[in-house]
C-alpha cells in the first residue's frame, strides 16, 4: 500500500441553479476511516461523485498524491466503490459478475483472486453460481463489496452501504471496513448512521449546506461524542 | 496490473451482453416477437382481396421499418440491464475506456438484433413471395450494415437517455430522424435485390457502399463522442 | 442588470446596428423583389423563391451553429457553445417551418401537388425533423439531455451531406435543375439582396435569444451568490 493523501482544494459544485458543494477543502490520509456526515441535501454524495471521478468539480482541484483526479487518468483503477445499489448484472452469477470485472480491471491470475474474494465476502461454493438476482439485500452487498475490493484500491469510497443490511449485515460490513483500514486504505464513508460510524472512524466530516461543517480528526470517537460534534454543526436551520 | 487491451476489454463487455442475454434470451423473444407483429400489421393494412402480395418496394419497407422498431425495443431493453442495480456504474468506474465501452455495446446490440432479421427475412419471403433467395449473401450484408448503423447511434441515444424518465417514448422519437439515411439506403437497396424485373443491380450496389460509407461516418462519430456524453455533469 | 455590465452594453451597440440594418432592409427587399424579372413559366409565382430559398439557408446554417456549439460543448464544457448551439437549434425549427410552409406553396402553384419529393425539398424535411428532435431532448431529457442533444447536433451534421447526397440518388430521375447559377441576371440581386437580409435577420435573433440565455445563466449565478452571502451572514 502506499500513502498518497487525497486532497480537495476549495472544490465547488453546480448544477444549474443549485450550489451542491462550496469550498470544500479536506484531506483524506490512508490508514483512516472518514465519515462523511450530513443532513439529507447536505452534498455527501456530491462529494463521494467528485472523488470518484464519475463527475467534475466545477471549481477547485482534487488530487490523489501529486496526481490530479480526472475522468482520464489511470486513478480511475486505484478506486473502490460500494454504494447503495450493488452495481452488479442481476443476470450473472456472481463467479461471472468478479469475473467480468476482474477483466476489464485486467487482473493478473484473476480466478485466484476471485476464489478468495468470495471466500472472504461468505459467497462461495453453490452460492457463487447463482444468478444474482436471486439474492438477498445482503448476499448482494457482500458482492458488491467483493467487486469493489477486488482489484486491491487505495482508496475505497461508500456511499450508504449499509442502509438497506439488517444488523448483522451491518456488523460485519463494519467489521470489513476496519479489516481495510487497517491494511492502509483510505476509507471514505458516507452515511446517516452515526453509531455506525463511531465504531470505526477516525476522522469525522460533517457537510451543511454544501459546506464542511466540522472537520476532526481523533483516535477514535465515541457514539455520544460523534452526536454531539454532529448537532453542533447541524444547528440552527438544515 | 495488466493492461488489457481496447479491442480484448470491448470484447468482455459484448460478451457479458451476449452472455445474459443466451441466459435469458428476452430481448430475441419479445424483439423477434414484436418484428413479427409490425410485419404482420402490414400484412393486414396492405394485402387485399384476392391479392397476396405487394411490390418489392413495399417489402423491402415493411422489412425496414420492422427492424427500425423492434430494435427500438432491443436498444432500450439491452440498457434496462445496465441500469438496474446502476451496473452502468460499475462499468464506467473501471478503468476502461469509454470508447471500449460504446463498442461492446455496439457489437452485442447489433449481434442481437442481427440474428432476428435472419429469422424476419424468410418470414417476409413466406408471407410476400419475396424472393430472396438469388441474393441472399448480399441481403445478409445489407441487414448487416443496416443493423450496425441504427446501433451506433442507438447505443449513444439509449446510454445518454439512461437517466430520463420517459426514455423508452424519447428513444424512437429521436433516434428515427437521425437515422432515416440508413433506412432509406438500406430499403432502397433491399427493393432492388427483392425486384426481379430489375434490369441492373447497379442501384443495389450504389446503395450498398452508401450504407457502408454512412456506418464508417456514425461509428467514427459515435466513438468519438460517447465518453463527453455519458460522463456525468 | 444586464445593461450594468460593460460587453452587454458593446453588445448592445452591435445589436441596435444590426436592426437597423434588417429593418432597412426589409424595406429593400420587396422593392427588389417586386420589380424583379418575371420568370417565363411560373410567373408571379416563382417570387416566394426569394423567401423560400433564403429559409433553407438558414435552416443548414443553423444546424451547422448548432453542431459547432454542441462540439465546443461537448470537448471543451463551453457553456456558451451549449447556448448557441441551443438558440441556433431552436432558430432552425422557425425558419424550417418557414421552409415547410412556402415549398409546399411553391409546389402547388408550380406543379399542382402540395408535397413532390424534391432533393431540396426531402433534405430540408429531414434536417428539420432532427432540429426538432434536439429541442425534444433537451426539454425532456433528463439529466443527460443536455449531452444527448449534443451528440444528435454532431449526428445531423454529418447527416447533412449524406441526406443530401441519398435523396439526390433516391429521387434522382427528376430533373434537377441548378437553380441559383441559371438564374436570369435580373434575379440575382434581389436573390442575394434577400439572402443577405435573411441571414441578417437570423443573426439578430439568435443575439436576442442569446441575451435571454445568458441572462437564465447569469440570474443562476446570482441565485447562488445569494445564498452564498446568506449562508456567510449565518
Amino acid at each position: 500500500m502506499n500513502d498518497r493523501v487525497l486532497r480537495l482544494v476549495n472544490v465547488g459544485k453546480t448544477f444549474g441553479r443549485h450550489r451542491a458543494l462550496a469550498d470544500v477543502s479536506l484531506a483524506f490520509v490512508p490508514g483512516r476511516v472518514a465519515a462523511v456526515l450530513g443532513p439529507n441535501g447536505a452534498g455527501k454524495s456530491t462529494l463521494l461523485g467528485l472523488l470518484s471521478t464519475l463527475s467534475q468539480p466545477s471549481q477547485g482541484r482534487i488530487t490523489l498524491g501529486d496526481e490530479e483526479l480526472s475522468r482520464h487518468s489511470p486513478i480511475r483503477a486505484s478506486i473502490g466503490y460500494v454504494g447503495h445499489e450493488p452495481g452488479v448484472y442481476g443476470d450473472l452469477s456472481a463467479r461471472q459478475n468478479l469475473r467480468l470485472f476482474a477483466s476489464l480491471y485486467g487482473l493478473a491470475n484473476a480466478e485466484r483472486c476471485i476464489d478468495e474474494m468470495l471466500a472472504r465476502v461468505g459467497l462461495e461454493g453453490v452460492r457463487s453460481e447463482a444468478a444474482a438476482r436471486t439474492f438477498s439485500r445482503g448476499m448482494l452487498q457482500r458482492l458488491a463489496l467483493a467487486r469493489a475490493l477486488l482489484h486491491a484500491p487505495e482508496i475505497l469510497l461508500f456511499d450508504e452501504p449499509g442502509a438497506a443490511l439488517d444488523p448483522a449485515g451491518a456488523a460485519w460490513l463494519a467489521g470489513e471496513l476496519q479489516r481495510e483500514r487497517e491494511a492502509g486504505r483510505l476509507v471514505v464513508l458516507v452515511t446517516h448512521d452515526l453509531a455506525a460510524a463511531a465504531a470505526i472512524a477516525t476522522h469525522v466530516v460533517v457537510l451543511r449546506r454544501g459546506r464542511v461543517a466540522r472537520d476532526q480528526t481523533r483516535a477514535s470517537f465515541s457514539a455520544d461524542e460523534l452526536r454531539a460534534i454532529y448537532e453542533e454543526a447541524t444547528r440552527g436551520k438544515a | 496490473m495488466a493492461r488489457r487491451s481496447w479491442i480484448s476489454q470491448a470484447a468482455c463487455i459484448a460478451w457479458k451482453d451476449l452472455h445474459i442475454e443466451g441466459r435469458s434470451r428476452e430481448v430475441l423473444y419479445t424483439m423477434g416477437f414484436m418484428a413479427a407483429l409490425v410485419v404482420l400489421v402490414f400484412s393486414f393494412a396492405f394485402i387485399s382481396g384476392q391479392e397476396t402480395t405487394v411490390g418489392p418496394d413495399a417489402v423491402a419497407g415493411i422489412l425496414w421499418v420492422a427492424v427500425l422498431f423492434s430494435g427500438t425495443v432491443a436498444l432500450s431493453r439491452t440498457f434496462d440491464r445496465e441500469r438496474e442495480s446502476e451496473a452502468i456504474r460499475s462499468l464506467l468506474l473501471s478503468p476502461v475506456p469509454r470508447s471500449a465501452i460504446y463498442a461492446g455495446k455496439l457489437v452485442a446490440t447489433a449481434a442481437i438484433m442481427f440474428l432476428v432479421e435472419l429469422l424476419l427475412a424468410p418470414l417476409l419471403a413466406a408471407l410476400f413471395s419475396a424472393g430472396i433467395m438469388p441474393h441472399v449473401l448480399w441481403l445478409g450484408l445489407l441487414l448487416l450494415l443496416g443493423t450496425i448503423g441504427f446501433c451506433s447511434v442507438g447505443v449513444i441515444f439509449s446510454a445518454a437517455l439512461l437517466r430520463a424518465r420517459s426514455r423508452d417514448a424519447l428513444l424512437g422519437a429521436l433516434l428515427f430522424p437521425i437515422v432515416i439515411p440508413v433506412l432509406l439506403a438500406a430499403s432502397r437497396a433491399t427493393a432492388y435485390l427483392l425486384d426481379p424485373t430489375a434490369p441492373d443491380l447497379d442501384p443495389a450496389l450504389f446503395w450498398t457502399r452508401f450504407l457502408a460509407a454512412l456506418d464508417v461516418v456514425f461509428v467514427v462519430v459515435g466513438l468519438w463522442s460517447f465518453e463527453p456524453v455519458v460522463m456525468g455533469e | 442588470m444586464l445593461a450594468t455590465m460593460p460587453s452587454a452594453r458593446r453588445s448592445s451597440a452591435s445589436f441596435l446596428a444590426g436592426i437597423a440594418a434588417t429593418l432597412v432592409g426589409f424595406l429593400l427587399v420587396p422593392l427588389l423583389v417586386a420589380n424583379a424579372p418575371l420568370e417565363k413559366t411560373m410567373g408571379v409565382v416563382q417570387k416566394i423563391f426569394y423567401f423560400h430559398v433564403p429559409c433553407a439557408w438558414l435552416l443548414m446554417l443553423s444546424t451547422f451553429v448548432c453542431a459547432g456549439g454542441s462540439l465546443a460543448y461537448l470537448f471543451a464544457g463551453s457553456e456558451r457553445g451549449d447556448r448557441l448551439a441551443l438558440c441556433s437549434a431552436e432558430l432552425g425549427v422557425l425558419f424550417g417551418l418557414c421552409v415547410m410552409v412556402t415549398g409546399p406553396l411553391w409546389a402547388r402553384a408550380a406543379w399542382g401537388v402540395f408535397w413532390t419529393w424534391d432533393v431540396r425539398l426531402t433534405s430540408s424535411l429531414m434536417l428539420w425533423l432532427m432540429l426538432i428532435a434536439y429541442r425534444l431532448a433537451r426539454r425532456y431529457g433528463g439529466a443527460g439531455g443536455r449531452r444527448l442533444a449534443a451528440a444528435m447536433a454532431l449526428f445531423a451534421a454529418a447527416d447533412v451531406p449524406l441526406v443530401y447526397l441519398s435523396v439526390n440518388f433516391w429521387r434522382g430521375l427528376h430533373p434537377n435543375t441548378k437553380t441559383v447559377s441559371s438564374l436570369a441576371p435580373g434575379m440575382r440581386l434581389p436573390f442575394f439582396t434577400s439572402l443577405l437580409i435573411f441571414s441578417a435577420l437570423w443573426g439578430v435573433l439568435l443575439a436576442l435569444r442569446m441575451r435571454v440565455e445568458r441572462a437564465h445563466s447569469r440570474l443562476a449565478e446570482l441565485a447562488i451568490a445569494v445564498e452564498d452571502a446568506e449562508e456567510e451572514s449565518l
